[in-house]
């Protein structure tokens, strides 16, 4: 018995289905980012196991790995400001009660 | 040998249980925590892969920056342990639904899918021993060359694009 | 003959009007008014070059061995559609057309000028020069053309510069009633004359009015003894064509658009609804006449419509108070007296020394109608700008105070009765021969007009210049007009006076051979004596104010009263439109609409507008919900791929 590609990927998948559960349901934007970063990580995770598994030669999928964490970061600075400008603007991170712009 | 999978074991545990938890928890301070566990898990993996810098990488900016980040903004807006602001969620059984439709039909494609022997069945080892260690110095090739698998143009672009982040969060986090 | 001044005398007028339509709105009145006169001049000095250059030039081209050809200056393809198909374009030089070409233009040059005077005061002064250009240059083309598809391009043109100018002030309700009603009734009549044109080119493969005229029995070959409803498809398709004569020239039963036509500026009730346009009718049998003589019925259908036409208008004529609608009437009656003439004539007829008599006699007529009821609508037009009303009832005993308007005016009633040396004698008299030599029926029938032509025109003379002078002058005194609009006067009365001398038919005939007009005596002399009897009785009724009129009117009351309301065809028309089309027909058309069409497309509609709104929600701008419909989608759409794969 040996570690091979399907034990790798199945904690990937729970990992991506708990960040759509989270993403859904919860309410609190912050909560809202995490399952965010939850489903982004099992996508980065599947880069890095394709590429060892299927191509252990090269090294792109490490490569664009790097580039998604870099990106994640990037996206995950402007959401929290966004949702700290929010937070100042009506007193809450709550996702339904940021319609108020929409009346 | 062994000491890989029971590490592999651990640590997929550790991954499912804590990204579990992170969704499930009503405090959002240890939602971030839970959320650390399940980073610095993947943290692992990419050492486990044999991803040294990747691994270095996920802990630093994710694990460090991005963490921080978080927990920053949540203390802004949240007073610690709050017993009045529980985390609140909605539709959740349309989450439920969703999210183990997906994870079931995700894992049974998972291992009905035709695998090439060999190839898809590759044990951890003979993977790592198929390819070249991944050195700092091939990295850095890799991020400063313009050849084929070269990527030094994508690099300069996420150099812009943190640039324009770092202006665009301030702009719209400050006071006016 | 080249082809510049033929082509120039279609371009300049429609340049005239391109140019005073787009720029008249920088010009002032007076530039405008003069560039359409000096416009409107050239014009007629063109078409006097050609016609007489046709006339008397004695060139082979136009004149062999003594009878005038028939000559197309140029014709050119203009549409072509199929190989059979082909829409030409060009100009046509016989005698009609250029007796045409001088009635329209002398016409149109004197209300050209006239009008400088009459709509002096009026807004849009540059827009009314602007159309009668447009009228002119549609005339002109309408009488040139070579074929008959041409003649209907510029009949419907025609048609629009009568609608633009009968409606010309449009802040009128009646105007532009009027103008709905001229166009719309004519329209009618104008499908009936597409029909006919689509029938007989059918057969003949050909628009072209040479190729049908010079040989009309192989018109009649080619239809082949075709049937239809019991007529031979050549006699419908001739019937309908004289349709839209019969709109245009207003015959019963679609007379009823022109005496309304009257709400129009009088030069142009002058020009179009007198002299030129309303005579398109005759001018289209005489230029398809030939062809008309193959079918007998078509023939006696013209001359059935044309007398009751002109016993029915005249009857009217002599209870109408307005004196525009007299002068209609008037012309209605004269275009019908026309379309008798060319009715009873023919292309050979037996123990008659002449059978194209009637063609001839009728163009004549045309040409002296034009002139003396140009004047008479000029001079309305003259009193009525002196006097402010259309109405008889208001004027009276003008005589004193309008002597210029007064003399041409008799000189224009004298012209129309029928004495001689006047115009109107010669030709009517010729007509009246041409009666007689094809039945006596038509003959007495046609004096009786004449007669009653004499009655109604001296009435209205007398109840304007003798009767009784209207109190009113005390305060507004009446006076001449000023010269631009007594020159015409002046102009087309001369004109009256001498037109019966012209040796019209050397001129004018069916065949272009030369035919040499001699008085017959006992017919001349019966119209004679009935127009003098007849002019005696309005003398006596209405020279000075006495109650005999009266008298006569509760006489019959009956009769008066239905002339009076000219023989309730309007109440006809809007019984038919009103009850029977609106009321019946309509309604169910109607019903069905509403109720099948209407409801469909609104259950389409429904049904859309509840799908959306059910499905709205979607919409939500919620991006979680996005999130969770995404997600479920591609997982069906993977499991969908999953299932069939298996």
């Amino acid at each position: 018995m040996d570690l091979n590609l399907l034990w790798y990927l199945v904690p990937s998948v729970i990992m991506f289905c708990c960040g759509v559960y989270g993403f859904v349901t919860r309410k609190n934007m912050i909560a809202i980012l995490v399952s965010l970063e939850l489903i982004l990580n099992s996508a980065d995770l599947n880069f890095a196991i394709f590429n060892r598994f299927l191509f252990p030669g090269s090294m792109e999928g490490m490569v664009f790995t790097l580039f998604a964490i870099a990106i994640a970061a990037a996206e995950t600075a402007v959401a929290i400001a966004i949702i700290i400008n929010i937070y100042r603007a009506i007193g809450s991170t709550e996702v339904n009660e940021t319609n108020s712009m929409k009346h | 040998m062994v000491g890989n999978i029971i590490l592999y074991f651990v640590v997929a545990l550790v991954m499912v249980i804590f990204s579990f938890m992170a969704v499930k928890t009503t405090k959002i301070l240890r939602a971030a925590t839970y959320l650390l566990f399940v980073l610095l898990g993947s943290a692992v993996f990419y050492f486990q892969l044999g991803y040294q810098f990747l691994g270095a990488v996920q802990v630093a900016v994710y694990a460090g920056g991005i963490m921080v980040l978080f927990v920053f903004a949540i203390l802004l807006t949240h007073r610690p342990n709050d017993p009045e602001n529980p985390l609140r969620s909605h539709r959740r059984i349309a989450g439920v639904v969703a999210s183990v439709a997906g994870a079931v039909l995700l894992l049974w494609s998972l291992f009905t899918m035709p695998m090439v022997e060999g190839e898809g069945v590759r044990s951890l080892s003979d993977a790592l021993a198929a390819g070249p260690d991944i050195t700092m110095k091939m990295i850095g090739r890799a991020f400063t060359g313009t050849e084929k698998y070269q990527y030094l143009l994508p690099f300069e672009a996420v150099s812009v694009l943190l640039l324009a982040c770092i202006i665009g969060g301030v702009t719209v986090a400050r006071k006016r | 003959m080249g082809i510049t001044l033929p082509i120039l005398i279609l371009a300049l007028p429609l340049f005239m009007f391109l140019l005073l339509g787009i720029g008249g709105v920088k010009m002032s009145r007076k530039v405008a008014g003069v560039l359409g006169i000096l416009g409107m001049g050239t014009t007629m000095t063109l078409a006097y070059i050609v016609a007489f250059t046709y006339f008397f030039s004695g060139d082979a081209a136009f004149i062999v061995d003594g009878v005038r050809q028939q000559f197309q200056v140029f014709d050119v393809t203009w549409l072509a559609f199929t190989e059979k198909l082909v829409v030409n374009i060009g100009f046509l030089l016989d005698p009609i057309s250029a007796m045409m070409l001088v009635v329209i233009t002398t016409i149109s040059f004197m209300v050209h000028l006239y009008s400088w005077g009459y709509m002096e005061h009026e807004g849009g002064f540059q827009r009314y020069y602007a159309f009668l250009s447009l009228f002119s240059f549609s005339m002109l083309g309408l009488v040139v053309a070579t074929n008959i598809f041409q003649m209907y391009i510029f009949w419907e043109l025609v048609g629009v510069s009568s609608f633009l100018l009968i409606g010309f002030f449009y802040r009128l309700p009646s105007a532009v009633a009027a103008s709905k009603k001229a166009f719309i009734v004519t329209r009618f009549a104008d499908l009936g004359f597409l029909l006919g044109i689509l029938t007989l080119s059918y057969f003949t493969d050909t628009f072209n009015f040479v190729d049908m005229t010079s040989n009309p029995m192989q018109v009649l070959t080619q239809t082949g003894g075709a049937t239809f409803l019991g007529a031979s498809v050549l006699t419908w398709a001739m019937v309908l064509i004289f349709t839209g004569g019969m709109g245009k020239s207003a015959m019963l039963p679609l007379h009823i658009w022109l005496p309304d036509a009257m709400e129009g500026p009088t030069p142009v009730s002058a020009l179009i609804h007198a002299a030129t346009m309303v005579v398109a009718g005759v001018y289209l049998v005489a230029r398809m006449f030939p062809v008309y003589c193959v079918v007998e019925a078509s023939m006696t259908f013209i001359t059935v419509v044309g007398a009751i036409t002109a016993f029915y208008a005249a009857v009217v004529a002599c209870t109408q108070v307005d004196i525009k609608r007299v002068l209609a009437f008037s012309t209605i009656s004269q275009i019908a007296f026309m379309m008798v003439s060319l009715g009873v004539a023919r292309d050979h007829m037996a123990g008659v020394h002449y059978s194209g008599l009637g063609y001839m006699a009728g163009m004549f007529h045309l040409f002296t109608h034009a002139m003396f009821k140009a004047l008479l609508f000029l001079g309305a037009g003259a009193l009525i700008h002196a006097v402010h009303s259309n109405d008889y009832t208001k004027m009276g005993g003008l005589r004193k105070y309008m002597p210029i308007t007064h003399w041409t005016f008799l000189i224009g009633c004298l012209a129309i009765a029928g004495i001689p040396p006047f115009s109107g004698f010669f030709s009517k008299d010729e007509m009246l021969a041409a009666m007689f030599g094809n039945s006596w029926l038509w003959g007495a029938w046609m004096t009786m007009v004449a007669g009653l032509t004499a009655f109604y025109m001296f009435r209205l003379y007398y109840l304007i210049f003798w009767w009784e002078e209207n109190p009113e002058y005390k305060h507004h005194r009446p006076h001449d007009a000023p010269w631009q609009m007594s020159l015409p006067l002046l102009i087309l009365a001369a004109v009256s006076v001498v037109a019966g001398f012209i040796p019209f038919g050397t001129l004018v005939t069916w065949d272009g051979a030369p035919y040499h007009i001699h008085l017959e005596t006992p017919v001349a002399v019966t119209s004679i004596i009935v127009a003098v009897a007849a002019i005696a009785l309005a003398t006596v009724m209405y020279r000075k104010k006495n109650p005999l009129p009266t008298k006569f009117k509760n006489a019959m009351p009956g009769l008066w009263q239905a002339a009076h309301r000219r023989f309730y065809w309007d109440e006809i028309y809007l019984f038919i439109t009103r009850k029977i089309i609106f009321g019946i027909i309509c309604t169910a058309i109607a019903w069905f609409d509403r109720h099948v069409i209407d409801a469909t497309m609104d259950a389409f509609a429904k049904v859309t507008q509840k799908v959306s709104y059910s499905i709205r929600g979607l919409q939500s701008g919620n991006v979680q919900a996005y999130v969770l419909w995404y997600f479920f989608g591609a997982v069906a759409l993977a499991a969908i791929t999953w299932i069939c794969l298996l």
